[in-house]
């Protein structure tokens, strides 16, 4: 019927050829990785001891300071929702500008370029740059998660409006519409339940994000993370991050829940 | 209104190394209904798409299309308009291109954009005027009570009624169709079809729309205007398209895509033969 059952034939021989250097590639990568990375699981074993006495010190964890904690951790999340909605403000124009079903490669590629740079650099980076700028604390701390979300967002946006139909947005052309009142009626609606979707989950990252943006002076709860680990007090940093989790889990739930209605 | 309503010169396109039309030249008057026929891959639907400007005539083969008066394209060229102009034709497509998560109201309110000041069309703030337009002609199209429904829950029949009363709310002098019907069942097919009739006899809109199936265009257009392999085959009455004429338009298609099997075959009215 086809020619494929001859052609399979043929090959066993190279295909076993093909696995045996595919595996043995592999391995070399994962070997040198081993090295680069410095792997020793004996020192878990011959430090033991010291490890189970800093576990030790974390408990019990004590709860002087809890509302401070809590204060603190709304920060982080006030922190988390500005960053985010100022990012996904900026995405939607970012994004459309860089799809190359709307526009020509003069726009879609320096654009795009300049979205890989957002993307590129890490948070705790921005937020160092932005402490220089506008100074310590929570400011500084969402316009670090507002420039790499508006970078990952456009990425994401983009691709949900390259993958849409043209059609519709074809039969909001042909009425006499404008360009804008195309992409408002004719492609908005296909997309919006992704972006919301995507918007909601960089919402959940950007809380666990930004919960050590403190760490280099971006403001809430990281601040008082770094204090009492550099102070060797540990039973608060256990409450510090009990707070993180419950407060991460719960927002979680809550954004998935929020999410699941839009997919 | 001027004699001709359409008209279309020397038009020529290639994609790429293969040429879809050749020097396409006619005329269409205010008012008439026309068919534009021919097997699958003759052009019709390149053509109707030219004459809206969604697609470009090949350059310096001085190929022109000019639709009340007004430039469409010239020389490969599209010619700007204005939104007051662009909205003056309505297009129906194979596939409806209704906007699927918007309900059936919103996709009919859309032909009005046009002509909407720029702030409340982007905004989408419609007037009470513009919603009973709306209203009125999904009324027309016999689907009122779906006004509030998602577009994506009709059926075929019912998304290109919807696509037509959203042509009808831009006030459109020309409709075209580009196989409105390709994609119906026999019974959706008929009403859609006795839609347009209706919106040219009783509103004396000009009617273009490309058929595969020639019963159609002999019970509902006095005049053909049929493409064969891009070039013009054969343009006037259609009740001169005769058994013969028609054999050899499909002559080297598929005998079976002349007499398709979703022809309407119930009544004897043939408006198209009478002519």
């Amino acid at each position: 019927m086809n020619i494929s059952p001859p052609m399979l034939a043929s090959t066993p021989a190279k295909r076993g050829w093909l696995h045996l250097i595919g595996w043995s590639m592999a391995l070399a990568v994962l070997a040198w990785a081993w090295q680069g990375a410095e792997m020793q699981p004996s020192a878990l074993m011959t430090n033991a001891g010291n490890m189970t006495e800093l576990a030790g010190d974390f408990f019990p964890p004590r709860f002087g300071n809890l509302e401070l904690y809590i204060e603190l951790m709304l920060v982080t999340v006030q922190i988390a929702i500005w960053g985010t909605l100022l990012a996904v403000a900026f995405a939607i124009p970012c994004s459309l500008l860089s799809s190359e079903n709307l526009v020509p490669w003069w726009v879609y590629q320096p654009m795009r370029r300049l979205m890989d740079a957002c993307r590129a650099i890490n948070e705790l980076v921005f937020a160092m740059l932005f402490v220089v700028a506008v100074g310590l604390g929570p400011f500084a701390g969402t316009l670090a998660l507002f420039v790499h979300t508006t970078g990952v967002l456009a990425k994401l946006f983009s691709e949900a409006v390259e993958a849409s139909e043209a059609g519709p947005m074809e039969g909001v052309r042909v009425t006499g519409a404008g360009r804008l009142e195309e992409i408002v009626f004719g492609l908005i609606p296909q997309v919006l339940p992704l972006w919301i979707s995507v918007s909601l989950y960089r919402f959940e990252s950007n809380i666990r994000s930004a919960t050590v943006l403190g760490m280099v002076g971006g403001g809430g709860i990281g601040v008082a993370l770094w204090e009492t680990m550099r102070g060797f007090q540990y039973a608060e940093t256990a409450t510090i991050m009990l707070v993180i989790i419950i407060a991460v889990t719960l927002l979680d739930m809550l954004s998935q829940t929020v999410r699941k209605r839009f997919i | 209104m001027s004699i001709a309503n359409i008209a279309v010169e020397r038009l020529n396109k290639a994609f790429g190394q293969r040429t879809v039309l050749e020097d396409i030249a006619f005329e269409i008057r205010a008012g008439e209904m026309v068919a534009l026929i021919g097997p699958s891959g003759s052009g019709k639907s390149t053509l109707l798409r030219h004459l809206v400007g969604l697609t470009i005539a090949n350059r310096q083969t001085g190929g022109r299309v000019t639709v009340m008066q007004h430039d469409i394209q010239c020389d490969g060229r599209l010619i700007r308009r204005s939104r007051a102009e662009r909205c003056r034709t309505g297009y129906i497509f194979q596939q409806f291109n209704l906007v699927g998560r918007l309900s059936v109201m919103t996709n009919v309110l859309i032909g009005r954009l046009g002509s909407m000041p720029r702030w409340r069309a982007l905004l989408g703030r419609f007037s009470e005027e513009e919603r009973s337009q709306a209203r009125h002609a999904l009324a027309r199209v016999g689907l009122g009570e779906l006004a509030g429904q998602r577009a994506n829950t009709l059926s075929g029949g019912q998304m290109q009624r919807v696509a037509i009363a959203r042509a009808l709310v831009q006030d459109a002098d020309i409709i075209y169709a580009d196989e409105p019907i390709a994609s119906l069942d026999p019974r959706s097919a008929r009403e859609v079809m006795d839609i347009l009739k209706r919106i040219n006899a009783e509103d004396g809109r000009t009617v273009l729309v490309t058929l595969h199936q020639v019963e159609y265009a002999r019970r509902y257009c006095l005049r053909t205007i049929a493409l064969k392999q891009g070039r013009l085959y054969h343009d006037g009455p259609t009740a001169e398209l005769t058994d013969a004429r028609l054999q050899a338009l499909y002559d080297n298609a598929d005998l079976d895509e002349m007499h398709d099997a979703s022809a309407p075959n119930d009544s004897p009215v043939a408006l198209g033969a009478a002519g």
